[in-house]
């Protein structure tokens, strides 16, 4: 359940009009999101193959045990809303409606790669379907969401910016410039920015506790006077009630609003962090019990609109889609050499 | 043409693009209400409002980051660094981010923002407060860097700059704002990539930008005098894109040259321009290439210090006598 912190501003609360937050969102929906999660998951643990195997390279950072966050945001997204994040972004990009295939043949460095094989794992855009990145230094992306915030307000859209960031950014000098620009904006009505703080307790190696003397993350934005709540980012209809309220207080205000979802990094840092000396196989072991895919079934189980039966169809679909993305990023052709020097300047400049 | 000073043509420039298009917007501190540090935007709020003229907190990288987004997402700012010194905070934002987008986002991001302030030395600003950043800004692909020298070259590469796709960074002469000159009326784009003769000569090239042209044109005025050596000066405007061609085909027509610049040696535009002339007119050559510089040190502050510490008529006299085996 989600608990309101209030600086200056009282936000309209959309979710307690009387009903339990849980209503929000039917349980075929629910069902629907499991299906995507459990995609997402299996997407990320292909890959994760990949790395292994040496045909994905670079850096891969998966999303495992932070679904039900960027699932449950994403209910309150809109046509012509935006999301940006740091490079923990194949799940954002995917729930987005990004092409599995296309996402895989990215981290394969394939020329039928979200971003032609340019980018890689850490930049992966979706431009047309909302999503804007896809970025690898930490904390470097929040000013980016400020300023497309002030354009939405400056185009008078009506579009929000979801705008995640992780505990390990919060540190960083960006993100207190940022924030302090959108409390500002906000004075005015210019800056529909939410902020979303996927908090999975570290930042590589380093837990919050070793971070800061300030372990509330969210009361950081206080300072700023940005409203802000906490949510349990393992309970996908938590998040969804969350989403929905703070996202309508954004579009109606202008204002910037912020959520601290509490999650877990169930997985490693990136494929490389196998040693996990950081912390201890007990926590992983304990936190895993509230692995928000496990969480969910045991919900849907509740709510009767599916049986064990029903899941494992759902799982087994899921992995002949990451064994079709495999496939299509293997069997795609490198690049073209050509596309070394394009997208450096606008082609009709007619620069390399 | 009417006469204007450096700062009025760059004034009108950004004027005329706001009253143009709705999506150019300034950012910056102290650009509103106080009239900006170096008047460029005086009473600009008063014409354009708060929402298109945005006064920010002293927050470079996050102000700087701020007006990448709306260029990513729709708008064209124009983004004032009080000093290029100050840059260095954002340049992380700069380079990461503005410079790389459109390479890492495979085509889908536009980054159409123009960065511009006031670069150079000269006035006792001292270390901290004293750089020439154009080939620090110059190596990085994806931006596109120019130093307009002339009330009409800084108005009509400001137009081109706000017209264009990609970032500009775009070096003012700050020793510059107040010198006069003839401007165009009306939309006279000056394209990048282009550099300009600022006078005609046959005997060597002397090759700058910024406010080191003035200083050339100087020294060719005494060569022509004293020696009866035609210097033909070269104002390269554009850093990158960088107009080979000009360079080349003069150096063909002189067989010397010499390259001055404000900024330290290594590394530098001169040494870039050093390698284009060797590598393209090498056979042409009668004498090595020159390059007068800023002295090795950080900028210091004592008046006769500064002095020798940048270059002057009589360092690129000498230079030019070196290139022309003459004693002087
Ligand atoms: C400016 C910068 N410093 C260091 C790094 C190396 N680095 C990559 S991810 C990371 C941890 C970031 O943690 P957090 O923001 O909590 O995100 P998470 O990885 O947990 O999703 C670090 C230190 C970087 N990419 N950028
Ligand atoms: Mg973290």
């Amino acid at each position: 359940m989600a608990t309101t912190h209030h600086t200056n501003e009282t936000p309209t609360d959309v979710a307690s009009n009387g009903t339990a937050p849980t209503s929000t969102v039917s349980p075929e929906t629910l069902l629907d999101y499991y299906r995507q999660m459990v995609e997402v998951r299996l997407f990320e643990e292909a890959a994760t193959r990949g790395f292994r195997q040496g045909k994905v390279g670079g850096y891969l950072h998966v999303y495992i045990g932070q679904e039900a966050l960027a699932r449950g945001f994403l209910d309150a997204f809109r046509k012509g809303d935006k999301t940006i994040t740091a490079y923990r972004d194949h799940a954002h990009v995917l729930f987005q409606g990004g092409d599995p295939k296309a996402t895989m043949a990215e981290l394969y460095g394939k020329g039928t790669g979200l971003v032609k094989g340019k980018g890689g794992s850490m930049h992966l855009f979706d431009v047309e379907n909302g999503m804007w990145g896809g970025y690898g230094i930490v904390g470097a992306h929040i000013p980016l969401g400020v300023g497309m915030a002030y354009s939405e307000a400056y185009r008078e859209t009506g579009n929000i910016i979801q705008l995640y960031l992780g505990d390990g950014a919060i540190h960083n000098g960006y993100f207190h410039e940022s924030a302090n620009l959108a409390g500002l904006w906000g004075k005015d009505g210019m800056c529909p920015c939410l902020f979303i703080i996927e908090n999975n307790q570290y930042g590589m190696g380093t837990s919050v506790e070793r971070a800061t003397a300030n372990t509330n993350l969210g009361s950081k934005f206080d300072s700023y006077a940005i409203p802000w709540e906490k949510v349990d980012a393992m309970d996908l209809e938590a998040v969804i009630a969350v989403a929905h309220k703070a996202v309508d207080y954004v579009r109606e205000t202008g204002k910037p609003y912020a959520v601290e979802a509490m999650t877990y990094r169930l997985g490693p840092h990136g494929a490389a962090d196998f040693l996990e000396q950081y912390r201890s196989k007990d926590e992983v072991r304990e936190a895993r019990k509230r692995d928000p895919i496990g969480l969910l079934e045991q919900r849907l189980l509740d709510l009767g609109v599916t049986d064990e039966e029903a899941m494992e169809k759902i799982r087994a679909h899921a992995k002949e889609l990451a064994d079709e993305a495999v496939k299509f990023a293997e069997e795609s052709p490198e690049p073209d050499l050509s596309e070394l020097t394009t997208d450096v300047y606008a082609p009709e400049t007619g620069l390399i | 043409m009417a006469v204007m000073t450096y700062r009025d043509a760059l004034k009108s420039a950004l004027a005329d693009e706001m009253e143009r298009d709705e999506s150019v917007v300034l950012i910056g501190e102290d650009i509103g209400l106080y009239g900006g540090t170096h008047l460029i935007t005086d009473k600009l709020i008063d014409r354009f409002g708060k929402k298109r003229v945005i006064d920010t907190p002293i927050a470079e990288g996050g102000f700087t980051g701020a007006a990448i987004g709306m260029a990513m997402n729709g708008m064209k700012p124009v983004v004032e660094m009080m000093t290029w010194n100050f840059s260095f905070l954002a340049s992380d934002q700069i380079i990461q981010n503005a410079a790389k987008l459109r390479y890492f986002s495979g085509g889908q991001v536009s980054v159409p923002i123009v960065i511009r302030g006031p670069n150079g030395g000269g006035v006792q600003l001292s270390a901290q407060h004293t750089h020439s950043l154009e080939g620090f800004y110059g190596q990085f692909p994806g931006l596109k860097v120019v130093a307009p020298a002339t009330p009409e070259d800084v108005k009509g590469m400001m137009l081109t700059a706000i017209r264009d796709p990609d970032p500009v960074i775009f070096m003012e002469a700050g020793a510059l704002y107040g010198t006069k000159g003839e401007v165009p009326e009306g939309d006279a784009t000056v394209p990048f990539g282009k550099a300009r003769i600022a006078r005609e000569g046959s005997d060597i090239s002397l090759i700058s930008y910024g406010r080191q042209v003035n200083l050339l044109l100087k020294v060719a005025d005494q060569l022509a005098k004293e020696q009866d050596v035609q210097a033909e000066v070269i104002d390269l405007r554009s850093i990158r894109p960088f107009d080979s061609e000009t360079i080349i085909e003069s150096v063909k027509k002189t067989n010397r040259a010499v390259v001055v610049q404000e900024q330290w040696r290594w590394f530098s535009v001169a040494s870039e321009v050093a390698a284009i002339i060797q590598e393209h007119a090498f056979d042409y050559l009668d004498a090595p290439v020159e390059r007068v510089s800023g002295a090795e040190v950080p900028a210091p502050y004592a008046r006769n210090l500064e002095i020798a510490a940048f270059p002057g008529v009589s360092q690129v006299i000498e230079a030019a006598n070196r290139a022309l085996y003459r004693k002087g």
